[in-house]
């Protein structure tokens, strides 16, 4: 299979001190890593794409740890994560189907054993596409203080034959959030969910 | 602590190749971005010199984290701008107030150096406005290879009542530069400009 082509990487990492609420003492930190990479089945149908899943695992595990560095903390401090991916117009949105195992068992590896499945987000689009990439809870979907979305892109890209694979990550819940539901500090279940 | 900081936000894009020709070593090129209250918001004021501090503060603030998010000593970097925009109630000169009186001294200060001219755009715009920072050679301001723009946006911000700040530093120019001019192996670094 095709090697796994990058030509740009984008990191972006937010702190969030209040939303016209009471500051937080730690601000609420939130990232996202890019990678623009080459679609290498742009401009046909391909039926056989599945292998590709496995060349991108170096590549996730790269990027899941370009993005712990970027945040400045321990694996134990993340918790919520996300994944998204963004293919060019000479793609198909299937291809970003392809992202589901490597982004996400990449983050899984990372961090050490998140049980949560990965939220994920996919689209085809041109260059500045942006993603709302959700965000869960890595241990219990449930959580709905740690329920976010961070909003990614990359100016000039995805032309037609790349596309923009994405993981995200954050250090607590909304910076303001009160809404109730399942606490963090109430997970039990260890089923991923509860 | 004079500005009133809701948010930060670091970006660093690498481009590793363009147009199928390897960049090397990749082009590293970070923003830092505060989201600040505009204390001037709904209101003429003559006497801007609040925003001349603010501007003063975030000039040492965000170069530092712009600089520490490329992980490179001040004094490597090679290109820098900066950009403001106001959000609806405020004024295009609170964003001259901030840019231009004292931003570049402290800014000047974690590069060691900076000869010349910080380039710089503004502009009043609603929440996810586009900044395009330009970005100019530190020590001289007619290295051709180093003329270049980096996009910044912050999603939700600014808010009516804020104005985003932004600074960007490079560890290079564009990434295959060949259209001539003061070449960086060329420049004296005196007067600014060659």
């Amino acid at each position: 299979m095709p090697d796994v082509k990058v030509r740009k990487f984008l990191v972006s990492v937010e702190d969030i001190f209040h939303e016209g609420g009471p500051v937080a003492t730690t601000p609420y930190r939130r990232g996202a890593v890019l990678a623009v990479i080459e679609n290498p089945f742009a401009g046909s149908y391909h039926d056989n794409i599945q292998p590709f899943m496995d060349d991108l695992k170096p590549l996730g595990l790269a990027m899941a740890q370009k993005l712990l560095a970027a945040l400045g903390c321990e694996p134990k401090s993340i918790e919520g994560y996300g994944k998204g991916a963004i293919v060019g117009e000479a793609g198909e949105v299937e291809h970003a189907a392809l992202w589901h195992a490597p982004g996400g068992y990449a983050m899984r590896d990372v961090l050490g054993g998140a049980k949560a499945i990965v939220p994920s987000t996919k689209k085809v689009g041109g260059p500045g596409t942006r993603l709302d990439v959700p965000v869960t809870h890595v241990n219990a979907s449930y959580v709905r203080s740690h329920f976010d979305a961070i909003e990614v892109g990359v100016t000039d890209a995805p032309r037609a034959g790349e596309m923009v694979v994405v993981l995200v990550m954050t250090t607590g819940p909304r910076v303001h959030a009160r809404v109730g539901g399942l606490e963090a500090s109430d997970i039990k279940a260890g089923d991923g969910l509860r | 602590m004079k500005a009133q900081i809701r948010k930060l936000l670091t970006v660093v894009d690498e481009t590793l190749s363009e147009q199928g020709q390897e960049v090397s070593p990749p082009v590293r090129r970070a923003a830092a971005v505060a989201v600040i209250a505009n204390p001037f918001a709904g209101t003429y004021q003559e006497d801007l010199s609040a925003l001349i501090d603010i501007g003063e503060e975030l000039g040492g603030l965000l170069a530092a984290r712009a600089v520490a998010a490329l992980g490179i000593l001040g004094g490597d970097v090679q290109s820098y701008g900066k950009a403001a925009a106001v959000g609806e109630n405020g004024e295009l000169e609170h964003a001259a107030a901030i840019l231009h009186p004292k931003l570049g001294a402290p800014f000047r200060k974690v590069l060691g150096k900076g000869a010349a001219l910080i380039p710089s755009s503004k502009k009043r715009g609603g929440m996810g406005v586009v900044l395009d920072i330009p970005l100019g050679h530190k020590d001289a301001a007619f290295v051709r290879s180093h003329f270049d723009g980096m996009e910044v946006r912050v999603s939700d911000a600014p808010r009516a009542n804020e104005i985003v700040v932004a600074v960007a530093v490079t560890t290079g120019g564009r990434p295959l530069p060949r259209v001539g001019g003061l070449k960086v192996s060329e420049i004296k670094g005196e007067d600014g400009l060659r």
